[in-house]
């Protein structure tokens, strides 16, 4: 029987230099990197203040504030939250499907087969670029500027906001599109439309709406948040309830927020997989 | 040559026909009550939205004079003419900007590091016990669903005003989606090398080292570095409720109407976010190849 011990490990590491003997830099690359993270986390530490001290105080603090959340009470506001609630999930349905709306259009025009031109669709696509490069809560600000405080700004705000989201995912989903239908169109005589409307919407709708129910379901959480700079929903009422420190009502607004998203998650996953069947959404 | 096409006679075309038309009929049908439980689903929503829109209409020259507004200096140029006037407080949007992305780092970081404790105990191949997993994965889950800005309001309470409580808010927020990404990963990890490694006799924490991490750091790398990216643009945002970065100068700018301010600080923030996509594609792009830059 050959033991491991004789294998001749010299023959080995003539025969592999490559496994045996790695380059300093190669071998020192990995470990040099964790140094550099861990540096910088350190770096960061200090200049954020984070001192140990204040870390326990807040952490013993932070223990009151949760046994103060028992047990999760609304006293007599539950109508109110109630109808917050509602407001939410109004302000997530109405904003989505607006986005949608408008970003349809514009989503043709930054997919490559349908605007060939880059000239053109260059300034759409860094259009959208800068309307995703700034945060929903950013644009619920500005729309409480243009509409005042209340639910209306919050779907205003994630309207615009998804509209950039949607625009570029409609037109990646609108470039994956199978080109030899809208041939075929063009072959029997269709106009540009036509082929718009016969070759390419057939193919990318069921896509377009998997993504759609998708956001949905994702600004329902980006909704209750919003309220917190005043745009509606509930929001709105956690984060006074916070600055108020009425834990028991806070600890139940947390668990309706809670129970409300499982519950739209569960329905518009079982819409998804009846529109686009037992496929995978992006 | 030509070819005549075999025309159905009459009586055969009309059963066809009427076949067809109510086949499509039934589909029709269906999509006409979905497009109508829609539209009133939709009503309902804008009734409770309190959606106006002769508010709308009558304060739409508000929107685009908003732009207009904040794209002019005080003097009544265009804040391009007179850049240095517009960008006059760089110097303290830079630290701050500095600050925004610290916080991103640091809570990155310390949440994948805590994803990256549990995720084993979440994922259902490695799972030691499933009790064990059933609490670990209703944690992340908790993690994940409850806003962050909203974990930002409570830590501002309880550590003070600052950076800190937007790092620790950003940390469990990336701690919960994390865990989830990377317990989905271990459970596609190849489990043969784990039966290799269990034959020799190895601990559960043996086969973890050295059967299903080799498998997954990558993954893991990946999955981390494009977190980074949106933890930037949430930390852009947890200074409106006092947890430090940009974001408190940028709600001050807006509340207090400081026009060009508004305008020159979400250009720095669009810029920002800009340089870190970019960045952290390129080097997903080195370090794991073409495929992982998604």
């Amino acid at each position: 029987m050959t033991g491991p011990q004789e294998i001749d490990t010299a023959a080995l590491r003539a025969r592999y230099p490559d496994v045996f003997d790695r380059p300093a830099s190669a071998r020192l690359a990995i470990p040099a990197m964790i140094v550099a993270a861990f540096a910088i986390l350190v770096y960061g530490l200090v200049d954020l203040d984070f001192s140990p001290s204040r870390f326990v105080a807040g952490l013993s603090q932070l223990g009151w504030i949760s046994l103060m959340m028992i047990p999760p009470d609304p006293g007599s506001s539950l109508p109110i939250y109630l109808k917050a609630l509602g407001e939410t999930l109004s302000i997530a349905l109405l904003g989505t499907t607006l986005a949608a709306v408008l970003a349809l259009p514009v989503s043709l025009l930054a997919a490559r087969n349908v605007v060939p031109s880059k000239l053109l669709r260059f300034p759409v696509r860094r259009f959208l670029d800068s309307i995703r490069g700034v945060d929903t809560l950013i644009w619920a600000l500005v729309w409480i500027n243009v509409v005042g405080l209340g639910p209306f700004a919050g779907v205003l705000a994630i309207a615009v906001s998804d509209f950039g989201a949607f625009g570029k995912l409609f037109s990646e989903a609108i470039e994956g599109a199978d080109q030899k239908q809208v041939e075929g169109i063009r072959a029997s005589g269709g106009s540009a439309l036509h082929e718009i409307r016969f070759g390419l919407l057939p193919q990318v709708l069921p896509v377009i709406a998997g993504q759609v129910l998708y956001f949905i379901e994702s600004n329902t959480r980006s909704a209750t948040i919003i309220g917190i700079v005043g745009a509606g929903g509930i929001g709105l009422q956690l984060a006074e309830q916070i600055r108020v420190l009425e834990w028991q009502k806070v600890s139940f607004l947390i668990l309706m927020i809670l129970v409300a998203v499982a519950a739209i998650d569960f329905v518009s996953g079982k819409l998804r997989f009846a529109i686009i069947g037992r496929r995978a959404v992006a | 040559m030509t070819v005549a096409v075999s025309i159905l006679p009459q009586q055969q075309l009309a059963v066809l026909n009427a076949a067809y038309r109510q086949a499509v009929a039934r589909k029709r049908l269906r999509l006409l009550f979905g497009v109508a439980v829609f539209a009133a689903a939709l009503l309902l929503a804008a009734i409770g939205a309190e959606v106006n829109l002769r508010t709308l209409f009558t304060h739409f020259g508000n929107f685009v004079s908003y732009f207009d507004r904040i794209l002019t200096l005080d003097n009544g140029q265009r804040v391009w003419t007179d850049v240095g006037e517009w960008l006059w407080g760089w110097r303290k949007w830079l630290r701050m900007l500095g600050e925004t992305l610290l916080i991103s780092y640091v809570g990155t970081l310390i949440g994948a590091s805590f994803a990256f404790c549990l995720n084993f105990f979440a994922a259902e191949n490695t799972s030691p016990a499933p009790w064990l997993r059933f609490v670990v994965r209703r944690l992340l889950e908790f993690a994940r669903t409850v806003p962050g800005i909203v974990f930002a309001l409570i830590f501002v309470i309880a550590f003070g005003l600052g950076p800190m409580a937007g790092v620790l808010a950003i940390a469990i927020h990336s701690t919960g989606a994390l865990g989830k990404l990377f317990s989905e990963i271990v459970e596609n990890a190849d489990m043969k090398p784990v039966e290799g490694v269990r034959s020799t006799g190895a601990s559960w924490l043996s086969c973890v080292r050295f059967a299903i991490l080799p498998q997954v750091t990558a993954g893991y790398a990946s999955y981390a570095l494009l977190r980074f990216e949106i933890n930037v643009r949430e930390a852009s945002v947890m200074g409106f409720v006092g947890a430090g970065g940009i974001g408190q100068e940028l709600v001050v700018a807006i509340r207090k109407f400081y026009y060009s301010d508004v305008s020159a600080i979400l250009l720095t923030i669009i810029v920002t976010v800009f340089i870190i996509d970019i960045s952290t594609g390129w080097l997903r792009g080195r370090l794991f190849g073409k495929e992982a830059r998604t």
